[in-house]
């Protein structure tokens, strides 16, 4: 009996670090496979040329990824800007004024937006926000848009960050102790102003690493993006125009992918640049969290 | 100065205010526009039909093919991630209860893990894919989605197992049980309705996901019937379905949108009503 528990206790701690340790060794499993499936790439051009050129003709075997850096960080920028105020706005008011009431509705609201399929946004975007851009807001700026542009795929990817960001700041703000705050108002600071100077100020690297991660998550995020961006291979240079971000370059070209020689090569490639910039981001803004935690237990 | 201070204060308060309600404004948007758009062509067809001959011509049909694809993949992907994901959250909170400093630096390499963006993981399976010689498949779907959904389904699991009182780890341990009755036993027992909200979010989380089975899952207008034929999925639908020139065709994306909508919804929504029972009977 007792032999067999014991039997037993050994099996189960065997298979739990296995499973644990070939979750975390993850990564790595991916990366080393993105890498030996890109390599080839490497031997035809150089990572230089890969990444500045903007010659994207990959049937004469020539890939520059320039054109989808750019676009992606492009979308990128513009869904941050649109996100940050609203991010930050209302972490405050749910974390300083709310009341109970509201954060209860809060949280199921942040929980579906952040658990909404990417497709979802993806066609919520065609049926709304292009149209509202090539039909109220392009002509305002007297330019002709067909609405499947930057600005289309910055605003539907805001929206979607947005519950990652406000979770994160949710968290941050949260971690402020409420004496500092009681101790700014008592002094006569109204709660704006202890919120202002006392909240912000203490969770500046959290706010930091909110902004972050809500860009590792922008850059990396494919369906919703690829149906309202355009897809045109070109630098975009307004808003209104069409770009081609890395994450809808894989995804749009998974078909013709193994007709052209190296052509699967170079969308690998383009993964593995998502995957590495992606975790960095992760690793580097988590570890300011994981920081600013433990100062505070 | 005192006026001025007034104002800054409300006009703050106002804006915050503002933003915070926005959010309800936006969810109620978009589901609102999802559910008027699909209910017009949402019939009973769609949903127990799988697609006739010329459906995408605005022909007969359904989409029973990716409704019933979508919930194999899901299943099978979060079976699998609950068979890697369940002991590895349970050794991190019952082997490692000691080793605080080792625990964090596995939670935050998890959380690293969970950014990484499905597209990454569909290239990674498509990669695997050819590897190991097989083609676009359920199986090579569920296996591409289950790595997707297990850090997820291990974090949100290890977040309900660590609130669990350490006085049960001891009382367990003092009354001579060994690690592993203490994990499936105590723990288990404890986390049980944590557990099964992380379940439910991994399923939502794999149940929605496109991008990651683009390539590996392929699309069918047949339900598969095993493992390694293709399997059509609702999102792949939804995509494949809107950029058709046809009218109807279109309409039908937007019916495939609601069912996934409501999918989504009733997963969310039991997912949260599970954790919030839990909280309240053990974290006060």
């Amino acid at each position: 009996m007792l032999f067999r528990r014991i039997l037993f206790d050994r099996i189960t701690g065997w298979w739990m670090i296995a499973t644990l340790v070939t979750i975390l060794l993850m990564p790595v499993i991916i990366g080393v496979g993105l890498c030996l499936k890109a390599l080839p790439l490497f031997e035809h051009q150089s990572l230089f040329n890969l990444l500045g050129s903007s010659v994207w003709a990959p049937s004469k075997g020539e890939f520059g990824f320039l054109p989808f850096i750019l676009s992606s960080v492009y979308v990128t920028l513009l869904s941050f800007i649109f996100a940050v105020p609203v991010c930050i706005l209302s972490a405050i008011y749910l974390t300083q004024f709310a009341s109970r009431h509201l954060i209860r509705i809060m949280y199921p609201v942040i929980d579906i937006l952040a658990g909404l399929p990417s497709v979802i946004y993806g066609v919520w975007g065609i049926l709304i926000i292009v149209p509202f851009i090539s039909e109220k807001l392009a002509p305002l700026f007297n330019i002709t848009s067909s609405g499947y542009s930057m600005m289309a795929g910055g605003l539907v990817l805001a929206i979607m960050c947005i519950p990652y960001m406000l979770n994160v700041l949710i968290e941050v703000f949260k971690t402020v102790p409420a004496g500092m705050k009681e101790a700014s108002l008592s002094l006569g600071a109204t709660h704006w102003e202890s919120v202002k100077h006392v909240v912000i100020r203490k969770s500046y690297s959290g706010i930091l690493s909110s902004f972050g991660l809500a860009i590792a998550k922008a850059l990396g995020e494919t369906m919703a993006v690829m149906m309202v961006v355009g897809n045109r291979v070109q630098i975009p240079k307004t808003p209104f125009e069409a770009g081609y971000p890395l994450p809808a370059l894989i995804a749009n070209n998974y078909g013709e992918m193994l007709s052209i020689p190296m052509y699967d090569s170079a969308l690998m490639f383009a993964a593995l640049l998502l995957l590495i910039i992606i975790l960095l981001l992760n690793l580097v803004f988590r570890f300011f969290i994981y920081r600013s935690q433990k100062h505070e237990s | 100065m005192n006026r001025r201070k007034q104002i800054e204060e409300i006009v703050f308060k106002l804006l915050s205010g503002l933003a915070a309600y926005s959010l309800i404004f936006i969810l109620g948007f978009i589901i609102l526009i999802i559910f008027i758009k699909g209910f017009n062509a949402l019939s009973l067809d769609m949903i127990i039909k799988p697609p006739k001959g010329g459906y995408y011509y605005g022909g007969e049909g359904g989409v029973l093919n990716a409704i019933v694809g979508s919930l194999y993949i899901a299943i099978g992907a979060t079976l699998i991630a609950v068979v890697i994901g369940m002991p590895a959250a349970l050794y991190i909170n019952v082997h490692l209860i000691k080793q605080k400093r080792t625990q964090n630096t596995i939670r935050y390499l998890l959380d690293a893990l969970w950014g990484i963006p499905s597209i990454v993981y569909g290239a990674f399976g498509f990669t695997l894919m050819l590897y190991l010689g097989m083609n676009a498949s359920l199986l090579a779907g569920i296996i591409t989605v289950a790595l997707l959904i297990t850090p997820i389904l291990v974090r949100t699991f290890d977040e309900v197992l660590t609130t669990i009182p350490k006085g049960l780890h001891e009382a367990s341990f003092a009354l001579g049980s060994t690690k592993a009755e203490t994990a499936y036993r105590v723990m288990m027992k404890q986390g049980f309705s944590g557990f099964i909200t992380a379940v439910l979010l991994a399923f939502g989380r794999g149940i929605g996901d496109a991008a990651s089975v683009l390539f590996t899952a392929g699309y069918t207008d047949l339900i598969p019937v095993n493992l390694n034929e293709p399997a059509a999925t609702l999102p792949l639908a939804i995509f494949f379905q809107l950029s058709s020139p046809i009218p109807e065709v279109r309409e039908r994306a937007y019916a495939a949108a609601v069912i996934l909508t409501i999918i989504i919804l009733i997963v969310s929504l039991t997912a949260r009503l599970l954790s919030a029972k839990y909280s309240k009977s053990n974290l006060k």
